[in-house]
């Protein structure tokens, strides 16, 4: 076996309050629930903390809340129960589809979202869906329980505006306004199991045949955090959807990122993507 | 400073008392303590799906789980599969196909492949389907497509054995050998094959 792995720790916990009581112990352990990115730095010997806190046994976090202007998934739940969920697929189709793109199904069937939110990479599948749904996350500690919204919750590459002692529990997406339409586009080296070079995902709607009066563009791997295209939004926002106001908000885009060379790809690859994949959105809703 | 835990595995139906680190990885509790070495280890980083158990009948990868994650759940390896000495539909399917050349992959293509036929109920999973379902499996041997066509040729209802009655229950017993000879048909093959190496 890898021998590192025979000197660590694990704390299971039967209840959130014992798994939060854990949190505020001297030797603070990492959480741990489906494990698909913690067990990949452990085996790679680049994680080197020795207390862990096995999440994946709370039943408090397992749930799905359907409620009439949104939905609270559970933090433990996993990418396979969102993709089949049925109420997610039918108001939430661009997580659903998120959740069908995350790795494959042995990664799907045990990741979970809080493990998505919390892992902050700024690729993370379902990051740009919760964006464009306005999603608030729910912490708890054993002092409160607080909610972030999603737009705030990363401060810095792969910094989260939570406290060391905070568990992330749950994540509420708002219901888009009727009549919008949605859309999820990742793009990576392969279909299936790659990481994204560029992930997207957006929520629109205008009044018929007029003017943009809700408008979320989300995107990952195009800065350190997952985040907004604000200034394409705005290019949008009370305008008719024409070629014209398409291409505006392609050009904004230019100005809501500096994306970055890295091992994955290039900048001027994923500024080109990015701009293609907002058309791809963009243009078959121009009426 | 190794603290170790008691766990009862549910493997392949049959409970296995162990001692181990929490934080061992369930693939080398499988391979080292329950002595299943059936599943591999290819990447050890959720990519190449070598290592792919069943989990509560999910497909998972066995070196991203630990040992303590895996108490009070049915798990099953490749040798769950057949039942004594003979082989699942889709083990047999495997061989009439030429799935398996090297065979590192083997184990988790069949995995995973009996969670898709599970989840499709009869249903013969399309083409794109069973790539899909086996995204997360690699192989660098077959190209793929044998061991498409052999899911799919599983997934179908069985004709030739139900079409007979008195036949139907002659042909379990001689479907052993056959499938021992097209083993052997298979070994050379697998011996000369030039492209193992270049795959390495």
């Amino acid at each position: 076996m890898k021998s590192a792995l025979s000197t660590l720790e694990l704390l299971r916990p039967r209840t959130l309050d014992e798994a939060l009581k854990h949190m505020i112990t001297f030797e603070r352990p990492t959480p741990l629930a489906g494990g698909t990115d913690l067990f990949v730095y452990l085996n790679a010997g680049t994680q080197p903390h020795g207390r862990y806190l096995d999440l994946s046994r709370l039943a408090e976090l397992r749930q799905v809340l359907v409620a009439k202007s949104s939905i609270t998934i559970g933090g433990g739940v996993t990418f396979r129960e969102i993709r089949e969920h049925a109420e997610i697929r039918r108001r939430f189709p661009s997580l659903a589809a998120a959740a069908a793109e995350v790795g494959a199904w042995q990664i799907q069937n045990r990741a979970t979202i809080a493990g998505n939110i919390a892992n902050a990479s700024p690729a993370g599948d379902s990051l740009p869906v919760l964006l464009a749904h306005d999603a608030t996350v729910h912490v708890r500690s054993v002092r409160r329980a607080r909610e972030v919204a999603m737009a705030d919750l990363y401060v810095g590459y792969r910094k989260l505006a939570i406290e060391p002692d905070e568990l992330v529990t749950a994540v509420t997406l708002a219901s888009p306004p009727r009549r919008s339409r949605g859309f999820f586009r990742k793009v990576g080296t392969r279909r299936a199991q790659s990481i994204s070079k560029v992930v997207f995902a957006g929520v629109l709607a205008a009044k018929p045949g007029g003017e943009v009066t809700h408008v979320r563009l989300a995107f990952g791997s195009m800065a350190a955090t997952p985040a907004r295209a604000k200034g394409a939004e705005q290019a949008l926002l009370g305008k008719r959807l024409t070629a014209g106001t398409v291409a505006a908000a392609r050009a904004a885009l230019e100005g809501d990122f500096t994306p970055i060379d890295d091992v994955r790809s290039e900048a001027d690859y994923r500024r080109t993507v990015a701009g293609n994949v907002l058309e791809q959105f963009l243009r078959p809703l121009i009426s | 400073m190794s603290t170790r835990v008691r766990l009862s595995l549910n493997v392949n139906g049959r409970r296995y008392a162990v001692q181990v680190p929490p934080m061992k990885r369930l693939l080398d509790v499988l391979r080292e303590d329950c002595g299943l070495t059936g599943s591999k280890e290819g990447c050890g980083e959720g990519e190449c799906g070598a290592c792919s158990v069943l989990m509560n009948g999910a497909s998972v990868c066995s070196c991203l789980v630990s040992a303590a994650q895996a108490e009070g759940v049915k798990i099953v390896t490749v040798e769950g599969l057949a039942k004594g000495k003979t082989l699942s539909r889709l083990q047999q399917s495997f061989i009439d196909h030429g799935a398996a050349q090297c065979g590192i992959c083997t184990p988790g293509m069949l995995i995973t492949s009996v969670e898709l036929l599970e989840r499709s109920r009869g249903r013969v999973p399309s083409d794109p389907e069973v790539r899909e379902a086996l995204a997360g499996n690699l192989c660098r041997c077959t190209g793929y497509q044998k061991i498409v066509d052999a899911v799919r040729a599983a997934a179908k209802p069985v004709v030739r054995r139900a079409a007979a009655k008195p036949a139907a229950r002659r042909a379990a017993p001689r479907r052993a050998k056959p499938a021992v000879a097209r083993r052997k048909a298979v070994a050379p093959r697998r011996k000369t094959a030039p492209r193992r190496k270049a795959a390495r």
